[in-house]
């Protein structure tokens, strides 16, 4: 949202070189640690059956595929079990969730359905708003996997109990 | 009172995302297309590349199309051919029937085009008592059906091989007694090959109108398009304005680009190039040929320099296979010539943005669709200018635009915005409790219809931050 659609909402504002100047200072989380950083390993301990849905904004507009896969990969304990489809959206997509509701939980449908085959524990994203979406679908699936932010599992470090 | 457009996309929506059956029969197809996408994309040494002079060539030619266009006419005048340019649908239908009537026309072949499935000039053509064939197999067997293309490259996707079996069984041959691809194949050949020579005029669409040599270009997979093409003695090219490339050469790219995106195929089994009626000397070929250029919306496209680049685009149908909003509704439920990402942006265009705005809000703007483009338009981000447009046409609803003014003050006032956390916390933690979750009483209703209820922090994030989290 900022690095993209702050300056084209702007575009006829004062506020544009503003807009483009913040974005030029704002990474996504995995994006910073991985490129920025130069940092894959952050020490942190996840002992659980991991799956990974890729979303969309940081995929495609920020084209992240390998950087969380990346970091996914260093957390101790943690295993990484591609799910199908991962690359499709989840069905969230803001306002598109409550206008189109029917579409918006059928693509979640389907996404569920990928992480339930997967019989991981976690499913992890690095955009919260998939995340919230796909925790309302699976809850209502009755799919035993919970929802986890990449963050949280790279703050974790395996003594206490799992904090999402 | 009949529905809107767009109720009619929300109902027809709703009953297709949650068919099952329906969702498995579009996701084998899609998924044998995607790898079959993959494995054709790794056969061009460097895609991006590819993709990247598809977009420079139709660029040059979108920009420049009052020259090539021209130039394109000359030369087909030039070796006997007729064009005629059309401002819309009507002006089109109607030079193509009154040719048919004047040249005695009883019966027509069509090969593939949806910009004759865009003006309507079946039923144009139908009306004075043409009998038209849909030659294209796909195109054969929604025609035998009585509905539009599902998809724009595979217009029966949406049918199995035992739903064609039946239809076939129905209205082309009551003996047919198997559910093979091949059979079912032969028993249309058989039907279509008496309409070839039946025929007296054939109707084609163009995949690209070569400017310097003056020829159209046709990519087909069937021999239908050769024998529409060729059989008949007179042959109607019915084509959108922006189809223009300005050189025979250009085609080295846009062949095997759209052959690869359309099907992942290297190059179509037939590209053809046509450049007039029967030469003398000639030994084949139509007494006639007649090249109808279509606008219909397109030059006021063209005038829209922020989104003319949808001219560009090559009709190959990958935005429509890797949708995950088409993959769940499927192609006819937009209602739509051109369904999908291209449809959702081009629509508005060629028919209103009043009764077609709704496509542009029915993306969650994932980008899949711009990811794959090949000529690199940049689709999801057009959706959301028609967004734009639409809201500054004072198309949205009122009750939209109250709320978004709330939310607009709410976010300006950081007081009212806490205020309504805590309000909404505390109301819905009522209702939750009384378990009405999704009922009347729930403002979360539409999103607690398909989904279990968000838990409900104790406090907002600011009140953690202030307590907690910022003293860290």
């Amino acid at each position: 949202m900022v690095r993209t659609f702050y300056a084209e909402l702007l575009a006829s504002s004062s506020l544009r070189e503003d807009a483009i100047a913040v974005a030029g200072r704002t990474f996504e989380l995995s994006e910073f640690l991985v490129k920025v950083a130069g940092v894959t390993q952050v020490g942190a301990t996840f002992p659980h059956a991991v799956t990974y849905h890729a979303s969309c904004h940081g995929l495609r507009e920020l084209h992240l595929r390998d950087e969380p896969l990346q970091l996914l990969r260093e957390v101790n304990g943690l295993k990484l079990i591609e799910m199908a489809r991962s690359e499709e959206c989840c069905g969230f997509g803001g306002t598109f969730a409550m206008k189109f509701a029917d579409i918006s939980a059928a693509m979640g449908n389907s996404k569920g359905e990928s992480v339930a085959a997967t019989g991981a524990e976690f499913v992890t994203a690095i955009d919260p708003s998939c995340l919230l979406h796909l925790q309302g679908i699976l809850g209502k699936r009755h799919v035993p996997a919970r929802t986890i932010h990449l963050a949280s599992i790279l703050a974790q470090t395996g003594s206490a109990q799992v904090r999402p | 009172l009949s529905a809107t457009a767009a109720q009619r996309f929300l109902q027809d929506a709703a009953v297709k995302s949650a068919d099952l059956v329906h969702r498995e029969l579009i996701r084998r197809g899609m998924e044998s297309y995607d790898a079959a996408h993959l494995k054709g994309r790794a056969r061009i040494k460097d895609w991006e590349a590819a993709r990247q002079k598809c977009q420079e060539v139709k660029r040059e030619a979108i920009n420049h199309l009052d020259r090539y266009l021209l130039q394109f006419e000359e030369k087909v005048i030039s070796r006997g051919g007729h064009v005629f340019w059309a401002a819309n649908g009507e002006e089109a239908c109607a030079y193509v029937k009154d040719l048919a009537i004047r040249l005695g026309v009883r019966t027509v072949v069509k090969s593939k085009s949806m910009v004759t499935e865009e003006i309507h000039l079946s039923p144009a053509l139908e009306k004075v008592g043409i009998k038209v064939w849909e030659t294209d197999f796909g195109e054969y067997i929604v025609q035998l059906r009585d509905e539009p293309p599902y998809h724009i490259v595979t217009p029966a996707m949406h049918l199995n091989r035992g739903q064609i079996a039946k239809l076939f069984r129905e209205k082309v041959d009551p003996g047919i007694d198997s559910d093979d691809p091949a059979y079912l194949m032969a028993a249309a050949r058989r039907k279509l090959r008496q309409a070839f020579f039946a025929a007296e005029m054939g109707i084609s669409g163009a995949n690209f109108l070569v400017a310097d040599a003056g020829v159209i270009a046709i990519s087909t997979n069937e021999g239908n398009g050769r024998l529409c093409t060729s059989v008949p003695r007179i042959h109607v090219v019915v084509t959108g304005i922006e189809k223009v490339i300005p050189r025979l050469e250009d085609l080295a790219v846009l062949w095997p680009v759209l052959a690869t995106s359309g099907t992942g195929q290297g190059i179509t089994t037939y590209s053809t190039l046509i450049g007039g009626p029967r030469q003398p000397g000639e030994v084949d070929g139509p007494e006639e040929f007649h090249v109808v250029l279509v606008d219909n919306g397109r030059s006021q496209l063209l005038a829209d320099a922020e989104q003319r680049e949808v001219l560009h685009c090559i009709r190959c149908g990958a935005c429509l296979n890797i949708c995950p909003v088409f993959r769940h509704v499927g192609g006819h439920t937009y209602g739509t010539t051109y369904p999908g990402p291209i449809g959702s942006v081009l629509t508005p265009h060629l028919v209103g943005i009043k009764e077609f705005k709704h496509l542009s809000y029915a993306s969650s703007l994932c980008g899949a669709c711009t990811s794959v483009c090949p000529v690199k338009i940049d689709l999801h981000h057009h959706l959301l200018q028609n967004r734009r447009n639409a809201t500054e046409a004072g198309a949205t609803k009122s009750s939209e635009r109250l709320m978004f003014r709330a939310w607009r003050h709410a976010m300006l006032h950081p007081r009212i915005y806490a205020l309504g956390g805590w309000s909404m916390r505390k109301i819905l933690r009522i209702i939750y409790g009384l378990g009405l979750a999704g009922s009347i009483l729930d403002p979360m209703r539409v999103w607690n219809r398909h989904r279990s209820p968000l838990p409900l922090p104790s406090e907002s994030f600011r009140a953690r931050w202030r307590k907690d989290l910022g003293a860290n």
